[in-house]
């Protein structure tokens, strides 16, 4: 078993490399897709005015821009795209199965595996949002090259093989508190994508050309990220609330303490500051949107120390040492 | 989320320059900045930067010994870290100025807004905009009569808060967002107050718990082999009970992974008879006042000593484990040994010291000095004995682990032998025909005994902070005005013209449809006339539904 697991990781990523060439292809043949076009119509703030005050004037709808020439194949590159994402994430989904079984528990007990969880949640939640809004399909490329990087990263740097939990692990709570910590990690990871691709493509706006801004060409209307990238982190930020929450019943009942200022801890407290700093600079009317945006990032950055950093540098109570 | 005014400068502020009363000004200007928005968000900033030394340097409260391990390494930078509170980061007075201010900010952010709100909850909804048309969302109903009091009726159906005017239906929904907005910053100060309780009158207690009923301990500071005791405490205020281990149970996997540890004790609470409990890592037993945590555990060996004058004494020592599978290592000390029974002089150069390698599960056929597997199934006791002053009366403090070394090095303290592998039951013959015999171990438990009484109230708080983080997030506050303009006034052909109107005061994409839908209910089903009047399509979704909905 977990040999076909390792098998599946491989098939996975292969698959995730599969589907950049696709969107890639998109990328090359297709034209910006019709949505994204539509979506540049500069969208109205809604500002929140109290009846009878004055109207802010309405912007005159956009006019429709000239019909797009059809590019199929760019069109059924795209689909294909997503079709190999969704393989992939089977592949994917294949190896976690195939790990807890062989494990006979839920895998979240080391780095390893909670990095194969939270990149699994993310391509689910990547693939619901496409088939819900197909307009955004060409961040598929991103997300499948976070995969990508992330499992790839998982796979040759934190390998471990498979082995029981610790006593300390072996708790409801335990379950809860990483099942939200792995779900919440894993949309905040989508969500960077959104993040950082609406940096690139208001700086492709603002007319620069150099490397990374290229990458905006093609890519979903800059407001139309922005949103995303609220959404989905809106969206995670109270289940991450949840989960921290959740960690400290577990260590009360653990430990004594259900807060320690222990590494993890600690790095979770700074993720959740940071995240709530995001959540507030977006609330704030003086803060550029691509100020919130970067705080975004860093939050992300600050859960990928927490992820990464933390188990490798200090030590700490929580025994997710599997290096 | 709504786009929130800033409360900076409300420009209320008339200009009272005249009197150039900056002596009021100041602290006003100063109470402004520090309650805005901007403030807020710098002062999380600097949250979490001042947060990461004290996962970057080891920090008293978390482990004391790495604390000491860093001022050995770089003596020169620990002092200077030390003044700058660097290993103490969360009681540091510049992390505290930042929280404080912080909640300061907070109060002075969530005060104002809950008397707004307080008011905005108690007012009726407004009066309709003069044209509907303008919204954001607009529709004319032609097949409608005209009776607002079924829409009304329909709107308090669907539980939105409504006023009939004359001509006009006025309704609105979702203070819910705002409500829960406050409630979660509330609540942030009920998780502030928590924690500040457990730390005034919360106290700890470790305290490492050898079997059998001559190792009991009862909870008085004393008693403990480290403690810490809440500024607003005294140590009277400790609850009274006493436990006695009399049984661990630790199994182990074939890999020597440890798989579940329970311990079992009697307790013995005031004013209660004496009762049996056992507790487990992930379940401590909760006495009144306290909680027990099980955190660690080992082997103690029972080793008996026969002196020359022929008299036994037993030493039962926890031996700590210094490695995954348990080899643990410790002393057997014997400074009563060969007292002379006759005249009852002691004779310090005849102590006996006993250092010992315990292995639980030892090697057949190497010679290393290791244990195979945690659990005992093939035990081993290796000891050097050492005979002379072991240094106890000298008044420095020294460890029950080791012997000390100061006297070894002097020659005060000698070794007079090494013994082979000793099982349970061997005896060992010294040269001096004294004996030393291996009776057995018995289990030892680390204990973690603790009382936070701020504890319940942090729960809670996080229980209504999540609730309230919640209703934030999702909630969206809009508002919807039906009218009836009688014939004449109207520029349609038919006699009244009843139109409706909505405005999302958050940002909310569904809105569209959930005006459509309502328009649709009040009129019966029938499609309105004309949906919008901004030409912004309704069934177009520009966002995805994910998150907040
Ligand atoms: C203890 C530190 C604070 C934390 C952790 C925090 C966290 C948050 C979070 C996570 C949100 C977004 C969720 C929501 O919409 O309710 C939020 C919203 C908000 N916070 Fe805070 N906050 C803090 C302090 C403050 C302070 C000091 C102010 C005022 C200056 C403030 C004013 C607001 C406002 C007005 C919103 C609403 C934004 C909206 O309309 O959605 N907060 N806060």
């Amino acid at each position: 078993m977990a040999e076909l697991s390792n098998l599946l990781l491989v098939v996975a990523i292969l698959a995730y490399l599969l589907a950049m060439v696709c969107h890639a292809a998109e990328y090359a043949f297709g034209s910006r897709s019709v949505v994204a076009r539509a979506a540049t119509r500069p969208a109205r703030e809604l500002v929140a005015v109290g009846a009878g005050a004055p109207m802010k004037a309405d912007l005159p709808p956009a006019p429709p821009g000239p019909p797009a020439p059809p590019a199929r194949s760019g069109a059924i590159a795209g689909r294909a795209a997503v079709i190999v994402t969704a393989l992939a994430g089977l592949a994917h989904l294949g190896s976690v199965v195939t790990r807890g079984v062989a494990a006979q528990r839920f895998t979240w007990g080391n780095m390893y595996e909670f990095a194969l969880t939270i990149t699994l949640v993310a391509t689910a939640a990547w693939l619901v949002l496409v088939t819900r809004r197909p307009e955004l399909r060409h961040l598929g490329l991103f997300v499948a090259l976070a995969m990508v990087l992330m499992l790839g990263t998982a796979g040759m740097v934190f390998y471990t093989e498979v082995g029981p939990l610790m006593p300390a692990l072996k708790s409801s709570w335990f379950i809860v508190h990483v099942a939200g910590a792995a779900f919440s990690s894993g949309i905040f990871l989508l969500g960077f994508v959104p993040a950082m691709m609406y940096l690139i493509r208001s700086g492709y706006d603002r007319g620069k050309r150099s490397f990374p801004y290229t990458l905006g060409r093609r890519v979903p209307a800059a407001a139309a990220l922005e949103r995303l990238t609220f959404r989905l982190h809106a969206f995670a930020f109270p289940i991450w609330t949840f989960a921290v929450a959740a960690g400290a019943i577990w260590a009360e009942a653990a430990w004594g303490r259900y807060w320690g200022w222990d590494p993890k801890e600690t790095w979770a407290f700074i993720s959740w500051v940071v995240y709530a700093g995001y959540l507030h600079a977006r609330a704030t009317p003086s803060v550029k949107r691509s100020t919130a945006t970067w705080i975004a990032i860093l939050g992300f950055l600050t859960m990928l120390m927490n992820l990464i950093g933390v188990n490798l540098f200090f030590s700490g109570l929580h025994s997710y040492a599997g290096v | 989320m709504s786009q929130v005014d800033e409360r900076t400068a409300p420009p209320a502020a008339p200009p009272t320059r005249r009197r150039a009363n900056w002596a009021v000004a100041l602290p006003r200007n100063a109470w402004r900045q520090l309650t805005s928005m901007r403030t807020a968000l710098v002062l999380l900033f600097l949250l979490a930067v001042a947060a990461i030394p004290g996962s970057v340097l080891p920090q008293r409260s978390v482990n004391v010994d790495q604390v000491n391990a860093y001022y050995d390494r770089h003596p020169k930078l620990a002092p200077v870290l030390e003044r700058l509170g660097g290993f103490e980061v969360f009681a540091s007075p510049w992390f505290s100025a930042i929280y404080l201010l912080l909640f300061t900010s907070l109060v002075g952010c969530i005060l104002p807004r809950l008397r707004d709100h307080l008011r905005a909850l108690r007012s009726a909804p407004p009066d309709a905009p003069r044209r509907l048309d303008r919204l954001p969302q607009h529709a004319v109903l032609p097949g409608h009569d005209g009776d607002l009091s079924a829409i009304a009726a329909e709107l308090r159906r669907q539980r939105w808060r409504v006023v009939a005017r004359e001509g006009t239906v006025s309704a609105e929904k979702g203070h819910f967002k705002e409500t829960g907005n406050l409630l979660f910053h509330l609540s942030l100060i009920g998780v502030l107050v928590g924690v500040g309780l457990g730390s005034w009158y919360g106290w700890h207690g470790n305290r490492l718990l050898v079997a059998g009923s001559d190792h009991a301990f009862c909870n008085t500071l004393q008693q403990y082999d480290e403690y810490g005791l809440g500024p607003r405490l005294h140590p009277t205020d400790l609850p009274p009970f006493c436990l006695e281990l009399t049984d661990f149970e630790a199994k182990f996997l074939d890999s020597g992974q440890p798989d579940s540890y329970r311990a079992t004790v009697n307790v013995d609470e005031a004013g209660g008879a004496p009762r049996r409990e056992s507790f487990s890592v992930n379940s401590p037993l909760r006495l009144d006042g306290a909680n027990v945590y099980l955190l660690g555990h080992g082997y103690a060996p029972v080793i008996r000593y026969t002196d020359r004058y022929g008299r036994s004494q037993t030493s039962v020592v926890p031996f700590p484990e210094s490695d995954a599978t348990m080899t643990s290592q410790g002393v057997a000390m014997f400074p009563d040994a060969n007292v002379d029974p006759k005249t009852g002089e002691r004779d310090p150069s005849l102590q006996m010291g006993f250092q010992g390698l315990y292995l639980p599960t030892t090697p057949t056929d190497t010679f290393e000095a290791r244990s195979l597997h945690p659990a005992e199934r093939n035990p081993g006791l290796l000891l050097v004995a050492y005979r002379g002053d072991l240094g106890l009366g000298t008044g420095i403090p020294s460890s029950v682990y080791v012997l000390n070394q100061r006297q070894i090095d002097d020659g005060k303290l000698e070794e007079v032998g090494r013994s082979k592998v000793l099982r349970k039951g061997d005896t060992w013959t010294l040269g001096d025909d004294t004996k030393v015999e291996f009776l057995g171990t018995r289990p030892f438990a680390v204990l973690s005994v603790r009382h936070d009484p701020g504890e319940m109230i942090v729960l809670v708080s996080a229980g209504v902070l999540l609730t309230g983080l919640m209703m934030s997030l999702a909630g969206r506050r809009r508002r919807v005005w039906f009218r009836v303009t009688p014939a004449g006034d109207s520029t349609t052909a038919s006699s009244r013209l009843v139109e409706a109107g909505g405005l999302p005061r958050t940002d909310y994409p569904g809105f569209a449809d959930e005006f459509a839908a309502l328009v649709a209910a009040v009129t019966g089903g029938e499609p309105a006339a004309e949906r919008s009047a901004n030409g912004r399509g309704q069934r177009d979704r520009p966002e995805p539904r994910e998150g907040t909905d």
